[in-house]
């Protein structure tokens, strides 16, 4: 008697096998598969005992509350959703960068060849610097509102954090465009932070607008366990430092005589 | 009001009511969806992505999408398999951005699982005086995570959907854009990996059940 293969006891424990009624039988027949087969479900129904967390009864109407901002007025116009308000803010700040990264690099052109390339790469650096440490700014700012926030009195109910909260969706955006664009420079240590960042972001702003003491509590603890305000603050030390080492150096007199004279 | 009563009814009953309500304009009606199918794409998403944070990023991107597309969406198709596709191509766009991301770290983050920071499993260090059949079932869990974390994004993609969300082959198929049989060999693959990797630690298990010394 032939012997199942794996493949086609994984096929006919997962529902793709080709040849059911046969594996079926055959299974029924010899004991070696049935061996065999209960070694496969049994790690299957292991793999079944991973939880999944539960995103909470109102996930559906905060995931609406996400997005609805970012919808277009008509669906499947595509081009409609570049001109929606945030949209256009975010594009006017990549529009502002590029232009300032243009200045810039006329301001500093006046080398040769590969000290263009040098200062083009120097510029870029410096506004992808000064972008992300004012985001960093904003981001640590916030944090620390929030981390000071408290009821006014033993009694009352709820505190309003719903300002904290739309800012924290503010930044939502901007981090993950400046998390992508470090981990595309290559920059992990940076991409790494801007991840951990975004997670508390995330936290805030799907947290409900008034919370009660307890929750709050909750918010400021997990923002303290996390360390974010720490590693937001050291990595903005660092970007600051970055920014004054890709300042270009101040050229001597001489330098300055022999370019004026070409 | 009876009839906008009634409206949200017949909104309520019909995905195809409320897509052809969304694109004749009527924004509300994309509300019904997200809120109806958020539960299940953030399922999907989880799964795939092994992370809540990546996971919410998906099921977010993928009712956005889903809304600029939907001029695309054929009437007789099935919103919720629509928008789990859509999902599944972000999740696995973001699986590759995460696996970038993890090369350039130093250390992995295997482990690194959202909303799983209370969870036990992630504070039992190896000397931790827990009893042995916790050990085992919380090291179990480890190495679960570890054996989905070695899938390829394809692999881990095609076991997610077939497994776990009962997916047809065909649409496992269409996700990976591969042919039926790839997808089916993919699904194959993902398993027996998966057994490769676990089944000394669910044998022990067994072993310890048949001596007893597991309830």
């Amino acid at each position: 008697m032939r012997h199942m293969r794996e493949e086609e006891l994984i096929a006919y424990r997962e529902g793709v096998a080709e040849r059911r009624a046969v594996i079926a039988d055959h299974l029924s027949a010899c004991e070696k598969c049935r061996a065999e087969m209960e070694r496969i479900e049994a790690v299957l129904a292991a793999l079944d005992t991973l939880p999944v967390p539960d995103p909470g009864a109102d996930y559906g109407r905060q995931v609406w509350k996400e997005i609805a901002p970012r919808l277009a007025e008509q669906p499947g116009r595509w081009w409609q959703a570049w001109f929606e308000p945030r949209r256009l803010a975010a594009a006017g700040g990549i529009v502002a960068l590029i232009v300032a990264a243009f200045v810039a690099g006329r301001i500093t052109k006046h080398g040769g060849i590969g000290d263009n390339v040098v200062n083009k790469e120097q510029v870029r650096e410096r506004v992808l610097v000064v972008a992300v440490g004012e985001h960093l700014g904003h981001s640590e700012r916030m944090l620390i509102e929030l981390s000071n926030e408290a009821p006014d009195n033993p009694k009352q109910k709820e505190v309003d954090i719903s300002a904290e909260q739309r800012r924290a969706e503010d930044l939502l955006q901007e981090n993950r465009l400046y998390r992508q664009t470090a981990l595309r420079e290559g920059d992990a240590g940076l991409a790494s932070v801007l991840d951990e960042l975004e997670r508390v972001l995330l936290d805030v702003a799907h947290s409900p607008g008034e919370v009660t003491p307890a929750q709050l509590e909750a918010i400021q603890k997990k923002i303290e366990a996390r360390g974010i305000l720490f590693k937001v603050r050291v990595v903005n030390k660092e970007l600051q430092q970055r920014q004054e080492a890709s300042k270009p150096a101040p050229q001597n007199d001489s330098a300055k005589r022999e370019r004026n004279k070409v | 009001m009876q009839q906008s009563v009634d409206s949200a009814q017949a909104i309520a009953e019909s995905d195809a009511l409320a897509v052809e309500r969304t694109l004749a304009g009527d924004r509300d009606a994309y509300r019904v969806l997200v809120e109806r199918h958020s539960h299940s794409v953030f399922r999907l998403a989880y799964r795939m992505t092994g992370n809540r944070h990546d996971a919410e990023e998906v099921v977010q991107e993928a009712f956005l999408r889903g809304y600029q597309k939907l001029g695309q969406f054929a009437a007789r198709a099935n919103f919720g398999t629509w928008v789990y596709r859509i999902a599944a191509n972000y999740a696995i766009d973001r699986m590759r951005q995460r696996q970038k991301e993890n090369a350039l770290r130093e250390t992995p983050r295997v482990e690194d699982r959202e909303g799983t920071e209370n969870d036990p499993v992630n504070r039992v260090q190896d000397e931790a005086p827990t009893p042995e059949r916790l050990t085992q079932s919380l090291e179990l869990r480890k190495q679960m995570e570890r054996a989905l974390a070695a899938l390829s994004e394809a692999e881990r993609t095609a076991f997610v959907m077939r497994h776990w969300e009962g997916c047809g082959i065909e649409e496992i198929a269409g996700v990976l854009k591969s042919s039926s049989s790839a997808a089916k060999n993919t699904v194959f693959r993902a398993v027996q990996k998966l057994r490769h990797a676990l089944q000394p630690f669910v044998e022990t298990k067994a072993q310890a059940r048949a001596m007893g010394t597991e309830s």
